[in-house]
């Protein structure tokens, strides 16, 4: 009985060594490892209290004391910039696996079934692609009580697109190959066959597109939270960091250009991560 | 062409309908209904208030009721009037506004497509040449900046340091006492810097994608042929490879749509355009519902039509697509 063509030790190794090979690869993964180290380890990094103003150390120019100086109210900027990576992870990789689980589900489902059920998945994605992305979280996030959890979820429920339109692709070519066939042939069942032979063989472009989205959620959040509409003060967001310092940003340059330059370094290092992923699951792209 | 146009459209109804739908159903996601944060702590008088809205705007009503309701005057154009004390109909307030939108949005894209098809070529042709990595570089830092930081930085360094342009709102103060041709030069100058942030970002996404879909055309074997015999290499890559790399950039550019106008939001909220952007961002903030149902509709209906523009586009220029009636490469 033929098996599902699984990645071999040869061909993980193979993988391994074009990721490795690509140095700039190799750099976005460590940015990435030391971000998720540092919002792991915020508190015990930060030399402040993110969130404890000191009136009389307003707006004091980065020191030996506060190495990114303070904000408007005295609070220390590097701390702040520390905690928020917590937030800017945290909604970027939540959100993104809520939209990959939303989408796998409804890719799988329409992909295997076919027929009504795969016409009614597809119809509904193009219904959504037709909404501008921040209009929609705006009308949503308008109405919700606001929290990070809202954000996440609202975030994941308007990116799975993307994903279920991937998924179904693979699923569409991998159904009429010989060993999916086989095991509906000895009597798999619908679950096991897509789950089990299916699905681990699809799963390489979804990991690529779900890498790239984290940056794209990372924006999103920054941007959300510079509206207002994101994650609430006092909590340290990147974005509601620079949205603080829109009215000093010319007399104190050091409250906005950090919080922004830390999310340039980080979109791009995830990019990078995401992008080498794509050359190296499938070298056919260049 | 006819049978595929009309195919394109009768696609689009029930989509139509569906937006209606999901434009409702989002306000209905409201805890309590749209009135609800009227209601005190404690305040009986405050309870009534509510109970009074709510039964002025029929909002007691069932909600297949209220969609019904709402869906008939929609089909009607009457979108209703703004909760603001201006009390405006809504389709009102957005027509003074959508043709800002479109017509920054228009430039934006003229600029980008002017701007990314030879950036594309030209990084694809010289693959890991000096220039490509430069633009690869740009690429990804262009992905990555937040285009409100960006604007900020640009507002600072151009508008309060070297106080070169106008960071603020579509015209001077002393608009009406320009001569003709001042006025146009302020229009111009107060576009600028919204409209390099809001291109910034897509002319890293459309170079990409430009250089992508070249690189695959350049492998196929119709460019080896024509180079077999013997064309000269611009004519290889401006006729044969160019013509058949920019088909699939119609259908992204109808499909990007909707990022571009999103990415208004932001920019027309930071530099004060009174676009659909700031519409939609005021009235989240006052939670004027009417209005944000009618800027759902109206922005996601815009987006739609223009994916049929794009479509038909693509079936006038790739005869290919007319007859097996799908699109082909989509992302």
């Amino acid at each position: 009985m033929p098996t599902a063509p699984r990645a071999r030790r040869g061909e993980l190794g193979q993988f391994w060594r074009t990721f490795r090979r690509n140095q700039l690869a190799c750099a976005g993964a460590v940015v990435v490892g030391a971000l998720v180290v540092i919002a792991i380890l915020a508190p015990a990094l930060a030399p402040w209290d993110p969130n404890k103003p000191d009136m009389k150390r307003i707006l004091e120019a980065p020191s030996s004391k506060h190495w990114l100086g303070t904000d408007q109210i005295g609070r220390d900027v590097l701390s702040r910039l520390l905690y928020g990576s917590r937030i800017s992870l945290a909604v970027g990789f939540v959100s993104v696996g809520i939209a990959t689980l939303i989408g796998v589900l409804l890719g799988a489902g329409a992909g295997y079934h076919g027929g009504v059920v795969d016409g009614g998945i597809m119809r509904l994605v193009d219904l959504m692609l037709v909404f501008p992305r921040f209009f929609l979280l705006l009308a949503v996030l308008a109405f919700l009580k606001p929290s990070i959890w809202t954000i996440m979820a609202v975030i994941g429920m308007t990116g799975w697109m993307g994903v279920t339109r991937l998924v179904r692709a693979e699923f569409l070519a991998l159904r009429e190959r010989e060993f999916v066939i086989w095991s509906e042939s000895i009597g798999a069942g619908a679950l096991r066959v897509i789950f089990k032979h299916i699905l681990p063989n699809a799963l390489a472009p979804v990991l690529v597109a779900s890498t790239l989205a984290v940056g794209d959620v990372i924006l999103i959040e920054a941007g959300l939270s510079f509206l207002g509409l994101g994650i609430r003060p006092p909590t340290p967001s990147w974005g509601a960091m620079i949205l603080d310092a829109r009215s000093t940003l010319f007399t104190a340059p050091w409250t906005g250009a950090f919080p922004g330059l830390a999310i340039v370094i980080t979109v791009v290092a995830v990019n990078l991560v995401g992008e080498s992923l794509r050359d190296a699951l499938d070298p056919r792209r260049l | 062409m006819t049978l595929f146009a009309l195919r394109r459209l009768v696609l689009a109804i029930p989509l139509l309908i569906g937006i209606t739908f999901i434009s409702f159903m989002v306000i209905q996601l409201a805890p309590g209904g749209p009135f609800d944060y009227l209601r005190g702590e404690e305040s009986a008088q405050d309870s009534k208030l509510v109970e009074r809205l709510n039964k002025e705007y029929g909002l007691d009503q069932p909600i297949y009721i209220q969609y019904w309701r709402w869906l008939t005057r929609i089909a009607r154009l009457d979108f209703g009037r703004s909760f603001q004390p201006d009390a405006k109909p809504v389709l009102t307030k957005i027509g003074e506004r959508l043709p800002i939108t479109l017509f920054i949005n228009l430039i934006q894209m003229i600029i980008i497509v002017a701007l990314a098809i030879p950036i594309g070529v030209a990084s694809a042709t010289r693959q890991y040449s000096l220039f490509d990595k430069i633009t690869t570089v740009f690429v990804f830092i262009g992905f990555a900046t937040p285009d409100f930081w960006l604007a900020l930085l640009l507002m600072i360094l151009f508008g309060v340091q070297l106080d070169w342009l106008p960071i603020s709102g579509l015209r001077s103060l002393n608009y009406e006492y320009m001569s003709f041709w001042r006025q146009q030069a302020d229009f111009v100058s107060h576009l600028i810097l919204p409209v390099t942030v809001v291109a910034f970002g897509g002319l890293a996404g459309l170079s990409r994608y430009m250089r992508q879909s070249m690189l695959e055309v350049v492998r196929q074997d119709y460019v080896q042929t024509a180079r077999a015999k013997g064309l000269p290499e611009p004519v290889v890559i401006g006729k044969h490879a160019l013509r058949n790399a920019l088909l699939p950039v119609v259908t992204i550019l109808g499909l990007s749509l909707p990022g571009l106008i999103g990415g208004s939001v932001i920019i027309e909220s930071i530099f004060a355009i009174p676009g659909m952007g700031q519409l939609m961002v005021q009235s989240v903030f006052s939670r004027d519902y009417p209005v944000i149902m009618g800027n759902l509709v109206i922005v996601a209906t815009l987006t739609l039509l223009a994916n049929l523009f794009a479509d038909l586009a693509y079936g006038l220029v790739d005869p290919r697509i007319r007859f097996s009636g799908r699109r082909g490469r989509r992302r």
